[in-house]
């Protein structure tokens, strides 16, 4: 950046006018869109009904948070705060909160806001004043996606509530507060909506709300009269009638004056509202040119985006302007013609949402309406009708950019413009998209552009934030803050965009021009293009363990070419090493952020330095000295280190960026998996996705991410081949084969074997292996690793060794591992781990968690019947790191089998795994009874074979995969419709695995209605709850999986009542197979469990405790088993089965499998940070709860014990093989 | 009977006083403890590691994969404010104080020199009598000498010393070179009084596993011996409090110390094994031995068979070895 731009923002102390009509200075806070809304919504409400869903969880957690901290709204009391078990749920709560008299909100988006539909009709039809906040988030269809656009809000338009949208951080606080009063007045309901993401999560400094601005527009008397209408048996009525066709259609009628009224009222509320806080906002706002010939409407954070364009065009003479809709219902035709200039010729109109098979986008069709209607009744300065168009952008928080504005702006100048386009896409199917100029940028020269490359785990993000912090609060700069993750849980790359600037910032899109780039990661630089981001001028600063006279030579071609093209400012510092000799270990944050205080220039150094070192004593202040000291002590070693590189004119780097997915992965794994692998998604055309959502598997083996640091190196002399490490690997990197020693012939040189140990195997070789670029270095491989080396114990048989040495040879010795042929299945003993686990995962090299608990029994399930198996997932981490894009861990086997995968919703996954079971069951019934009709022509033998085969053991499935071949062969001859509709289902007739596989979130909460029909249904469904006793994806919300004293969100203040016992209600019913693992303590259990759940024909429902990042603990320090141990040991979770194949045969179902509680659970609780911190909050809750934790588990232990040492009853009559009742009515 | 006695200036009804042990972590088992006749308790430790590493955890879990994935940027609700180690052991001697009359003695571990010892200062506003500065160091620099090591237990004392106004005594082991030099030498520095001896952690080692294993024993009445040698030696040598921990179980053996010139005898292990009741035992069992001994009090027998006084000062030297050992039933 030039020096002139940093003097421009020279920091002088933060002194901000007065705005019109405010007598005293503002008060200027930064913070993001979501506690904009949770610091108003929590003030004006007495009842809020919560649940997590991305991206609106934060502004539950923060009114959660203040509640356990006793803080009062605006009344004085503080919120009771519910968390339910679905957005249905939470709904409901919600509308008996209303309909009882209480102020009640909750907060939502996409699925959840889907859910609350039904409620939502009743309670705009009841007339119950409440504001929904809604983090407007895309609707799942042909993939889910956690990202902003109006789709959820846009369904809920025939609901009849009042629907104000918000564009910016400052207008989610300030609409926040309009939206209540305005419910208050005209008792429609409102939902207050922001875009996802773009505004929810961007940090931007905001004028701040009184508590004097909240009471000044809320009418107390208004609250008296809703009380007043309540139900109460002092004075009681009956709502929620039935009625027929002689009263419904005219009580519907009734509501219409209010309607009327909904638009004119909210008008007022905001003009009251600016004569009180200053800032003047209509229902719809024009931004542009007095005499503009072409505008566009939109609503949401893009139109700050086109705001910004608009001012910059309109400065260069065009005559252009743009609507911004803030009311959208009730939509007040009279006021959207008025506020349109009488020149308009011609209106693109914008919708974020896509609404197929309609005539037109939603608010294109209103616009159309209005203008008929409001040209009709002579509303508004135009003469004539204009000429209109409707396009769709930003779906899923595609960015939105000026370039895109200004080309829907130069669509409307063509004499036909293009209607129902799309921009931002290239859309080469339909080819409805318009072109942009990528070039084209309108960013103003005084704001300071900064992108940040850093390491999920390396606290980049948090320092940014940090220090939008300080700017925004110790200079008169306005300061934003965005930050892109990317899909993976592990080793994520995270980039922050940071801007400042003395004006509003109303740039709601990336920075793609940047003054200052740093890279935090020294590989970064090997993959993506980050200098192609930087202004001529600017600064790049680098993380690199090279010095200054080094590292010139060390860059790749690319970036030295940019930064000699672009005369840029080059800097390095060894962040890692200052960070390490400060006691920091990985957290460069701080380090980086002095970096760039001390280079942009956004604040004197000295001041900024201050300045960081009081934000530290802010934000760790609480968690201890210690930490405040490490890193007041990174600050002052920081700029020792800081060095200026001289960009040398030779252009003589070590080639190019490495390719995102590997060159030997299939054509399109490269070209389009590979695009979005390398971030450059966006540069994809439509034509290069499928039309129905479908991706191939097997894609992750092509992503090598080259995470760890240190890789397990195998000792072949002492490793006694148990197999504990492959089991346990969470990402399948660790394996094992057994072969014949002629296999060995053309192995690389330091390719290790050793004689197979087992018996069975004698005169065979055996081979640990790893994926050294896979591996993401947890560890818990060498923690479970049995074996210590007998002359230095602190040795196993597996050890930790730096990975880059070793990784060509290792990546030489994978291929040669992976080539060596699978060992035959049907000669394998199943049930024994050491033999099992030689079975190839067909799931791999997944984005999950380093160390994450819940894969490895995800692995072991695919080892086993992954070749036959089809997965219904639930939402959740399992759905994210199995199908979110760009790779995909479940794999296929030699012969191309593997587990068929799919995710349909967080609340329905047990009834969709039903729908698969019934569906097969049925496909192979059909299939049977062609069979036999088909005797003839495919031969009684071939016919009797398949019918008769047993099919429980390898051998049988092998043989019957033959026949079946074998029938296809002849039925491909064969013409009849009979013979042709049986090929089609030929395959049905190997047995197919059904899996239904989810989290805790999913299993005791949003979806325990429909797990427990399909339980008590009787199909043979296999159902894996990955227990981590926390929604983890989301954050870790509690669940009623969660126990009793942990602390989590939304049970700020710990759990004060105790876990569900799902394995309990589940073996009431008798007929399901139930059983509890911890494969951390015993692999071999949750192998046999896994053999016997799959077996059994009915039923069966596992409940797998899953260590968790979120249970605070070291997870990528491989601890996991250990605390699984902690866990079963000290009696907080017990293992058993319950069979009911057991009870047929007169013995007791119920087998409890771990033994008397050895320790203390309080030594267990006291092991993992989400119980330990309670002593830290507040110890004497802790205290009890942690008793009563005792308690729980000795009565759980005594009632298990109790079950499992009953005789059986006498005599039992048969059990009743177990039959469905889902196809039969009642 | 009167078992009165003084320890760190302050007046004691009896010599028996709870040493620091998981038994003061409850309020409720402090009072079963004054109720059973202790005549003042020492806390639990406040540990020098626990300060730095709670904080460290703390900072550590919460931070744990933060800010990496969109859906989940934090995963613990973070409150505005933690009560790390001290605040929490301050909050306990608050209300132990409003909840006992015997003296409250704080304790505080550690081994090096820092900014935990300004914990002392809150200790003493908190509203502690006195604090046992338990000092716990095991040197494993082959390169640092008898002298850097003795300086540190020193230096220790002194900033916690500077730092308060109510007696600090020093609980130290008897692993030093001189160890009468550093009794004396800690006197010099202001100790109050010397509690004679830490009962160091001693690693074990688990054969199958092949790993380290802590392993924390509780005494047996063999290990008074050693304290009891170093009472005796010390008694009337300097101008601190003696207390004597390690091996006490018995009334006898809160006799042997006092006789030894122990001005109070710390009981741990007992209580543990027997609960806290086991103070009123042992105090009837004392009083019984002195009535029938037709001791007046204790003041009376106190350093009666220190080195001082007693008859054959060389029972507790070196040349008292080889009878020792002479006398030793050999074989069966």
């Amino acid at each position: 950046m030039t020096p002139s731009k940093a003097d421009a923002l020279d920091g002088k102390p933060a002194t901000q006018p007065a705005p019109a009509g405010r007598s005293v200075k503002a008060d200027y806070k930064t913070l993001d869109g979501n506690e904009a809304a949770a610091y108003v919504a929590y003030r004006l409400n007495e009842v809020m009904a919560i649940y997590p869903i991305t991206p609106s969880s934060p502004i539950a957690e923060w009114c959660d948070q203040w509640a356990s901290e006793n803080k009062r709204n605006l009344w004085g009391t503080i919120p009771s705060i519910v968390e339910m078990q679905s957005e249905g749920g939470a709904v409901g709560a919600v509308h008996g909160a209303l309909q009882t008299g209480t102020l009640s909100t909750t907060f939502t988006a996409s699925q959840g806001l889907l859910l609350m539909i039904p409620n939502m009709f009743k309670i705009a039809g009841e007339l119950l004043p409440t504001v929904f906040h809604v983090t407007a988030r895309t609707v799942a269809a042909h993939a889910l996606s956690i990202f902003g656009d109006h789709s959820d809000v846009m369904a809920c338009r025939s609901t009849g509530w009042g629907m104000l949208a918000a564009a910016s951080v400052q207008e989610t606080m300030d609409f926040a507060l309009i939206s209540q009063a305005a419910t208050l007045r005209s008792r429609l309901p409102f939902i207050h909506f922001f875009d996802g993401f773009r505004t929810s999560h961007e940090v931007s400094k905001i004028e701040m709300l009184r508590l004097e601005d909240l009471a000044a527009l809320i009418d107390d008397q208004l609250i008296a009269e809703h009380r007043a209408r309540a139900l109460t048996p002092d004075r009681p009525v009956l709502r929620g009638t039935a009625q027929n066709p002689d009263a419904f259609f005219q009580a519907r009628e009734t509501v219409n004056p209010f309607y009327a009224a909904g638009a004119d009222i909210t008008q007022k509320v905001m003009d009251e509202f600016a004569s009180q806080v200053g800032r003047r906002y209509n229902l719809f706002d024009y931004v542009g040119a007095p005499d503009a010939e072409r505008v566009i409407v939109l609503m949401g954070s893009g139109a700050e985006a086109a705001h910004e364009a608009v001012e910059y065009l309109v400065a260069r003479g065009e005559k252009i302007g743009i609507v911004k809709v803030r009311l959208y219902r009730p939509f007040d035709v009279r006021r959207f013609l008025e506020s349109l200039p009488a020149t308009v010729r011609s209106l693109a109109v914008l919708d974020r949402t896509k609404e197929p098979g309609a005539a037109g986008e939603p608010l294109y069709q209103d616009v159309l309406t209005a203008l008929i209607e409001g040209l009709a009744a002579g509303y508004g300065q135009l003469k004539a009708m204009p000429k209109v168009v409707g396009g769709r952008y930003g779906l899923s928080s595609k960015e939105f950019t000026p370039a895109m504005v200004k080309a829907v702006f130069d669509n409307l100048s063509r004499p036909a413009p293009r209607n129902h386009f799309t921009i931002g896409i290239q859309d080469d199917v339909s080819h409805t998209s318009l072109e942009w100029d990528a070039g084209f940028s309108t960013e103003p020269d005084n704001v300071i552009r900064a992108m940040f490359y850093g390491l999920g785990a390396d606290g980049t993000v948090g320092a940014n934030k940090n220090s939008i912090k300080i700017i925004g609060e110790e200079t008169p700069n306005f300061a934003q803050g965005y930050f892109v993750y990317d899909s993976k849980k592990s080793g994520s790359m995270t980039v922050s965009h940071l801007r400042f600037g003395p004006q509003p910032i109303r740039s709601s899109y990336l920075i793609t021009r940047a003054n200052f780039v740093a890279c935090h990661l020294p590989v970064f630089l090997e993959r993506y293009d980050m200098v192609g981001n930087l202004v001529p001028g600017g600064a790049f600063l680098l993380n690199t363990p090279y010095s200054p006279e080094e590292i010139w030579s060390r860059l790749p071609t690319p970036v030295q070419q940019e930064l000699v093209n672009k005369q840029a400012r080059f800097f390095v510092i060894d962040a890692t090493k200052v960070a390490r000799e400060s006691g920091m270990g990985g957290r460069i944050n701080t380090i980086m952020q002095v970096c760039f205080f001390a280079l942009s220039g956004v604040l004197p150094k000295a001041e900024a330095i201050q300045a960081i070192k009081d934000s530290i004593r802010n934000t760790y202040g609480k968690k201890g000295d210690e930490i405040v000291q490490k890193n007041l002590q990174a600050v002052d070693n920081t700029l020792a280190h800081l060095h200026q590189v001289e960009i040398a004119r030779e252009v003589n780097g070590v080639g190019g960026f490495l390719p995102a997915i590997t060159t030997n992965a299939p054509e399109y794994a490269q070209r389009v998996l590979g695009k979005l692998a390398a971030g450059r998604g966006d540069e994809l055309p439509v034509s290069a996705f499928s039309c129905d959502g479908t991706f191939p598997t097997a894609t992750a083996q092509y992503e090598k991410r080259n995470l760890a640091l240190e890789i397990p190196v195998w000792d072949e002399a002492i490793c006694i081949q148990c197999m504990k490490c492959v089991a346990i690997c969470p990402h399948a990197t660790i394996r094992a084969k057994v072969y014949d020693p002629k296999e060995l012939a053309g192995a690389p040189a330091g390719f290790k074997s050793a004689d197979a140990r087992a018996p069975e195997w004698k005169g065979l070789k055996w081979t640990l292996q790893v994926a050294a670029e896979d591996c993401t270095g947890c560890t818990i491989c060498v923690e479970v690793c049995p074996v210590r080396n007998k002359t230095e114990a602190r040795l196993k048989a597996i050890n930790m060794r730096p990975q880059p040495p070793l990784r060509d040879q290792e990546r030489e010795n994978w291929d040669f591992f992976l080539a060596l042929p699978e060992f035959d299945r049907r000669k394998l003993k199943a049930g024994t781990l050491r033999q099992q686990q030689v079975q190839r995962p067909l799931f791999e090299f997944s984005g999950a968690c380093s160390g994450c608990g819940e894969t490895p029994y995800i692995k072991m399930v695919t080892q086993l019947f992954g070749d036959r198996m089809v997965i219904a997932n639930a939402t959740g981490c399992s759905s994210i790191y199995g199908g979110n894009l760009p790779t995909t861990p479940y794999t296929v086997d030699a012969s191309g089998r593997g587990p068929a995968w799919c995710n349909s919703l967080f609340e329905d996954n047990a009834e969709f795994g039903l729908g698969f079971r019934v569906s097969i069951d049925k496909q192979k019934e059909f299939a049977e009874e062609l069979l036999q009709k088909l005797t003839g022509v495919i031969g009684q033998s071939l016919v009797e074979g398949i019918l008769q085969a047993d099919q429980s053991d390898e051998a049988g499935l092998y043989d019957q995969r033959e026949r079946v071949a074998a029938l296809k062969e002849k039925l491909r001859g064969q013409s009849s419709r009979e013979a042709k509709i049986l090929l089609s289902l030929a395959d049905q007739l190997t047995r197919k695995s059904v899996w239904i596989i989810g989290g805790d979130g999913w299993a005791y909460d949003i979806g325990y209605g429909g797990l427990d029909h399909v339980l008590a249904s009787g199909r043979d469904v296999n159902v894996l709850v990955l227990d981590t006793e926390v929604y983890s994806n989301t954050g870790g919300q509690c669940s009623k999986a969660t126990p009793r004293g942990a602390v989590a969100k939304f049970a700020a203040g710990g759990k004060p009542v105790g876990k569900k016992d799902l394995g309990m209600i589940a073996m009431t019913y008798g007929h399901i197979y139930v059983a509890s693992v911890a494969m951390g303590y015993k692999d071999e259990h949750t192998l046999k469990v896994l053999l016997e759940a799959e077996s059994y024909p009915g039923p069966s429902l596992i409940i797998a405790y899953s260590h968790c990042i979120a249970h605070g603990i070291p997870l990528d320090a491989g601890v996991g088993a250990k605390q699984q141990k902690l866990a079963v040991e000290s009696g907080q979770w017990l293992l058993y089965r319950f069979d009911p194949r057991r009870a047929d045969r007169g013995e007791n179902p119920l087998q409890l499998d771990s033994g008397a509680p050895k320790g203390k659970v309080q030594d267990y609780l006291m092991s993992e940070n989400r119980f330990k911190m309670l002593t830290k909050s507040k110890p004497e809750d802790a205290r009890q709860f942690f008793a009563q934790a005792q308690l729980d588990a000795d009565k759980r232990w005594q009632r298990y014990q109790f079950l499992a040492g009953r005789a059986p009853a006498p005599a039992p009559a048969p059990a009743a093989k177990p039959q469905s009742t889902v196809d039969q009515q009642p | 009977m009167d078992l009165s006695t003084t320890y760190l200036g302050l007046k004691l009804r009896t010599p028996l006083v709870p040493s620091a042990s998981p038994l003061s972590e409850e309020v409720d088992t402090v009072k079963q403890m004054e109720d059973a006749g202790a005549s003042a308790v020492v806390l639990y430790s406040l540990f020098e590691e626990q300060l730095r590493q709670d904080s460290a955890e703390l900072a550590f879990t919460l931070e744990h994969g933060t800010e990496s994935f969109a859906e989940a940027l934090s995963y613990f609700p973070e409150p505005s404010e933690f009560r790390l180690g001290p605040e929490e052991y301050l909050e306990h001697i608050r209300k132990l104080k409003a909840a006992v009359r015997i003296p409250v003695i704080a304790s505080l571990n550690g081994s090096s020199v820092g900014g935990w010892t300004s914990y002392a200062k809150a200790i003493q506003q908190a509203g502690a009598d006195a604090l046992e500065l338990n000092i716990y160091y095991i040197p494993t620099d082959t390169s640092i000498t008898s002298a850097q090591v003795e300086q540190v237990y020193l230096d220790i004392l002194k900033a916690v010393k500077q730092s308060v106004e109510i007696p600090v005594a020093v609980k130290l082991s008897p692993f030093f070179t001189n160890f009468a030099n550093m009794a004396r030498r800690l006197d010099d520095a202001g100790a109050d009084g010397l509690v004679l001896f830490n009962r160091f952690y001693q690693p074990d080692i688990d054969l199958e596993a092949l790993e380290i294993k802590p392993n924390i024993l509780l005494s047996t009445p063999m290990a008074m011996r050693v304290p009891l040698r170093w009472i005796a030696l010390l008694y009337g040598k300097l101008g601190t409090s003696l207390a004597a921990t390690s091996g006490i179980h018995r009334a006898s053996d809160a006799l042997k110390m006092l006789m030894a010139g122990a001005d109070v005898t710390m009981l741990c292990s007992a209580l543990i094994r027997h609960g806290p009741r086991q103070i009123g035992v042992i105090e009837r069992d004392l009083v019984a031995w002195l009535e029938e001994h037709e001791y007046e009090s204790v003041a009376q027998l106190k350093g009666s068979l220190s080195q001082q006084n007693c008859p054959e000062p060389s029972a507790f030297e070196r040349a008292q070895y080889m009878k020792a050992i002479s006398q030793l039933p050999i074989g069966n």
